[in-house]
C-alpha cells in the first residue's frame, strides 16, 4: 500500500483506503446479517467466472449476428434459393453456384474493376498522404490546426457526402466542372464525370481520395514521429545527404506504418459500397461496378440469393486470404 | 561549431525556416481545397433553388431559408385564388412557400429519419461500449483460454463486406420480425461496433496498472467492486473516445441501412439522397439536410483529435 502513485494524474490510492474502511464496515455488517452461503456467493465470484461472464455476451452477440449468418450463407450458397419466392421449392445444387461464378465473365470484370479501384486509390492516397505527413512534420506554425482541418472529410458519412458530390459533378451547373473549365478552358458542359465511360471511375477515385487521404496521412505522420531524433543526428555526423537520409532512415523506419495504412485502406476499399452506389450505382453500364455493387444487384435486385451467397463467400475468402498474407509480410517488415 | 549548434537553423532535426514556409503553404493550400466541397454544401443549404443551379456557380448570393423550409415540409402546388383564401401566412416558411405558389401540406420525413439516426446510433453505441468494456477488461486482466484466437475472431468479423452479411441478416430478420425495426438496427450496429470497442478498450485498460485493483482487492474489494470503482474511473477517457468512434460509425453507416430498412427504422443517410423537389433534386434542401447531419460529426472530430489515430487503426497505433 506504501507504493506512491506513478504520476500526478494517477489514481489517489489514499482515497481508496479511506473509502474502503467505511465500505468494509458496511460489508461486515451485511455479512453478519446474511447466512453463510449467500455471503460467500456475494464475495466469492472467482476470477474465472468473472472472465466468462464478461466475455460471453460479446461472443454470443457475434455468434448470432456474424457467425450464424455466415454459416447460413454457406448453406444458402449450395442451393438455388430465392429470397423473393419463399415458398418455391429449394433444391440442393452442390457447388454449381461457385462454378457459375468463377466461369462468369461479368463477375471477373467486376473483380478487375474492384482490383483496379483498390490499387489506384491506395497508390494515390499513400503517396499524397505520405507527402502531406512529411510536410506537416516540418512543424510550421499552426500545423496542429491545419491538420485537424485536413482530417475532417474522413470522419463524415461517405454516403451523405458522396451524394453531394453528385451535385458538384453536374455538367454545366456543377462546381467541379466549372473549376476544371476555369483552369483548362474546356467547355463545362462538354464532359460528364459520372456519365462518361472513361471518366466515371476517376470521378469515384477523386471523391475517395478527397475523403481518405487524411487517413493515410495521419498514420504516416505517426510513423514519421516515431523515428527518434538521435538517428538523424548520427546520420548528420556521418555527413549523409538529405536525400540519403530520406531513403535510408525516414522511409524504411516509417514503412511499417505506411503498410498498416495500406492494409486498412485496402480492406475498406475492397468492401467499398456506399460511395459508388450513390455516385454512379455501378454505371454507366457496369463500368464502375465494384464487387459489392455486383453483389447487391444479384442479391437484392435479381434476388438470386443462393448465387449471390456463393459470391459473398468467395469475396470473404478473398479479403481474408489477402489480408492474412499481407499481415505476414507486415510482421516481417516490422521485425527487420 | 558551438555557435552552429545553438542556432536552430543548423540542427538536423529542426527544419529550416524556408522548408517550414514551403511546407506550411502547401499544407494550407491542400486544406483549403479539401474544405471547398464542404463549404459548398453549407452554402447551397442557404441558396434559393434557382441560385443553386445557376451558371456560372454563384459564390455570392442572397441567403434564404427556403432550403431548410423545403427540407422539413412537403408542399403542394395551388392556384392563386386558393392561396389568397388562406389568409395571412403563418411563419416564415409559410410565406416563402406561398411565394412559389405552393402551400405546406405537412411535415417531411427528415425529422423522423434524423430521430431514428439518433436512437439507433446512441442505442448501439451504449451496448457496444458496455459489452466492449467488460470483454476488454476480461481479455486484459485474466488468462482467457485461446485469448488471441478469440480477439482475432472478434476483429475478423469486421472484414466481411457489409452486403455479404446483409443477405443472411435480411432473411434472419424477416423470420424473427426484426426487419425495418430500430431494435434490429441497434443489434446489428452493436455487433459491428463491438469489435472496435473491444480492441480499443483493451488497449486503454492495458495501460491502467494492475496494482491499483490489486491494492483495492487486498483492502477487501471484490473483483467486481474493484472493476467498478477503480478501473472504470481510470478508463473513462478511453471509454469516451471509444464511444464517440462507435457513435460516428453508426451515425454514418449506409450499406446496412439502405438494404435492411425502408420506412419506420430508416436512418438519415439512406434518406438524404432521396430528397427531391419538383423536377429533380432539391439541392438547397439536400445541402441543408447534409449540413445538419454533418455538424455533430464535426464537433466530435474536434473533440476526438487526440485519440483519432488510435481509433482509426483499431488501437494498433498509439501515439
Amino acid at each position: 500500500m506504501a507504493r506512491p502513485p506513478r504520476d500526478a494524474h494517477a489514481f489517489p490510492i489514499e482515497s481508496i483506503v479511506t473509502d474502503n474502511s467505511i465500505l468494509q464496515k458496511g460489508a461486515d455488517a451485511v455479512a453478519r446479517a446474511t447466512p453463510d452461503g449467500v455471503a460467500r456467493r456475494v464475495r466469492g465470484l472467482s476470477d474465472r467466472a468473472v472472465a466468462w461472464i464478461f466475455i460471453a455476451p460479446t461472443i454470443i452477440l457475434l455468434l448470432a449476428i456474424n457467425i450464424f449468418p455466415l454459416i447460413w450463407t454457406i448453406q444458402l450458397s449450395l442451393t438455388n434459393y430465392r429470397a423473393n419466392r419463399p415458398n418455391a421449392e429449394v433444391r440442393d445444387v452442390g457447388f454449381r453456384n461457385y462454378e457459375r461464378i468463377l466461369g462468369n465473365e461479368d463477375i471477373w470484370f467486376s473483380m478487375q474493376t474492384t482490383a483496379s479501384f483498390v490499387v489506384l486509390t491506395i497508390a494515390i492516397q499513400t503517396i499524397l498522404g505520405f507527402t502531406l505527413a512529411y510536410l506537416i512534420d516540418r512543424k510550421f506554425r499552426g500545423h496542429a490546426f491545419w491538420t485537424t482541418i485536413i482530417l475532417i472529410p474522413m470522419m463524415l458519412s461517405p454516403a451523405v457526402v458522396g451524394n453531394f458530390w453528385r451535385f458538384l459533378y453536374q455538367p454545366q451547373i456543377g462546381l467541379f466542372n466549372y473549376v476544371v473549365s476555369f483552369f483548362t478552358g474546356a467547355e463545362p458542359s462538354s464532359f460528364t464525370m459520372l456519365g462518361d465511360v472513361d471518366l466515371a471511375m476517376w470521378a469515384i477515385v477523386i471523391v475517395d481520395t478527397w475523403m481518405w487521404t487524411p487517413y493515410t496521412m495521419l498514420i504516416c505522420l505517426a510513423g514519421l514521429r516515431s523515428i527518434p531524433d538521435y538517428i538523424y543526428e548520427a546520420a548528420e555526423v556521418d555527413r549523409a545527404s538529405a536525400w540519403r537520409r530520406f531513403w535510408s532512415i525516414t522511409l524504411p523506419m516509417a514503412l511499417p506504418f505506411v503498410m498498416l495504412a495500406v492494409l486498412f485502406r485496402g480492406i475498406e476499399n475492397f468492401k467499398m459500397f456506399d460511395m459508388v452506389n450513390l455516385l454512379t450505382g455501378g454505371g454507366p453500364g457496369s463500368i464502375t461496378e465494384v464487387a459489392s455493387i455486383t453483389l447487391k444487384r444479384q442479391a437484392f435486385e435479381a434476388w438470386r440469393t443462393g448465387y449471390s451467397s456463393a459470391f459473398a463467400i468467395i469475396l470473404f475468402v478473398t479479403v481474408f486470404g489477402l489480408g492474412s498474407i499481407y499481415v505476414k509480410a507486415l510482421n516481417r517488415v516490422k521485425q527487420r | 561549431m558551438s555557435a552552429k549548434r545553438t542556432n536552430a537553423a543548423y540542427s538536423v532535426v529542426e527544419p529550416t525556416t524556408t522548408s517550414k514556409r514551403v511546407a506550411g503553404t502547401l499544407v494550407v493550400l491542400y486544406a483549403i481545397v479539401t474544405m471547398i466541397p464542404l463549404l459548398w454544401i453549407f452554402a447551397t443549404g442557404w441558396k434559393s433553388p434557382p441560385d443553386s443551379i445557376s451558371y456560372p456557380p454563384k459564390i455570392l448570393f442572397e441567403p434564404t431559408a427556403e432550403g431548410h423550409c423545403n427540407l422539413f415540409t412537403t408542399r403542394t402546388r395551388q392556384t392563386d385564388e386558393f392561396i389568397e383564401s388562406l389568409g395571412p401566412p403563418r411563419g416564415m416558411c409559410d410565406r416563402i412557400t406561398r411565394e412559389r405558389n405552393m402551400v405546406i401540406a405537412g411535415e417531411s420525413n427528415y425529422f423522423p429519419r434524423f430521430v431514428n439516426s439518433l436512437i439507433i446510433a446512441f442505442g448501439s453505441t451504449f451496448f457496444a461500449v458496455l459489452l466492449g468494456t467488460i470483454s476488454a477488461y476480461a481479455f486484459s486482466r485474466f488468462k482467457v483460454p485461446l485469448a488471441d484466437d478469440l480477439l482475432f475472431f472478434i476483429l475478423s468479423t469486421r472484414m466481411m463486406p457489409p452486403i455479404a452479411v446483409a443477405i443472411p441478416i435480411y432473411l434472419m430478420y424477416r423470420e424473427v420480425g426484426l426487419s425495418d425495426t430500430r431494435l434490429g438496427m441497434i443489434l446489428l450496429y452493436t455487433a459491428v461496433n463491438v469489435s472496435l470497442a473491444v480492441w480499443l478498450l483493451k488497449g486503454f485498460i492495458d495501460e491502467i496498472p494492475r496494482e491499483y485493483e490489486e491494492a483495492a482487492m487486498v483492502d477487501g474489494y471484490t473483483r467486481l467492486q474493484a472493476f467498478w470503482k477503480v478501473v472504470l474511473p481510470q478508463a473513462s477517457t478511453g471509454i469516451a473516445a471509444t464511444a464517440i468512434f462507435c457513435l460516428i460509425f453508426a451515425w454514418n453507416e449506409y450499406a446496412f441501412a439502405v438494404l435492411l430498412t425502408s420506412g419506420t427504422a430508416q436512418t438519415a443517410p439512406p434518406f438524404i439522397p432521396t430528397i427531391i423537389g419538383e423536377g429533380g433534386m432539391d439541392w438547397p434542401a439536400v445541402g441543408a439536410g447534409t449540413t445538419i447531419f454533418l455538424v455533430p460529426i464535426l464537433v466530435f472530430t474536434i473533440l476526438l483529435r487526440k485519440h483519432l489515430l488510435r481509433g482509426i487503426t483499431f488501437g494498433a497505433v498509439r501515439k
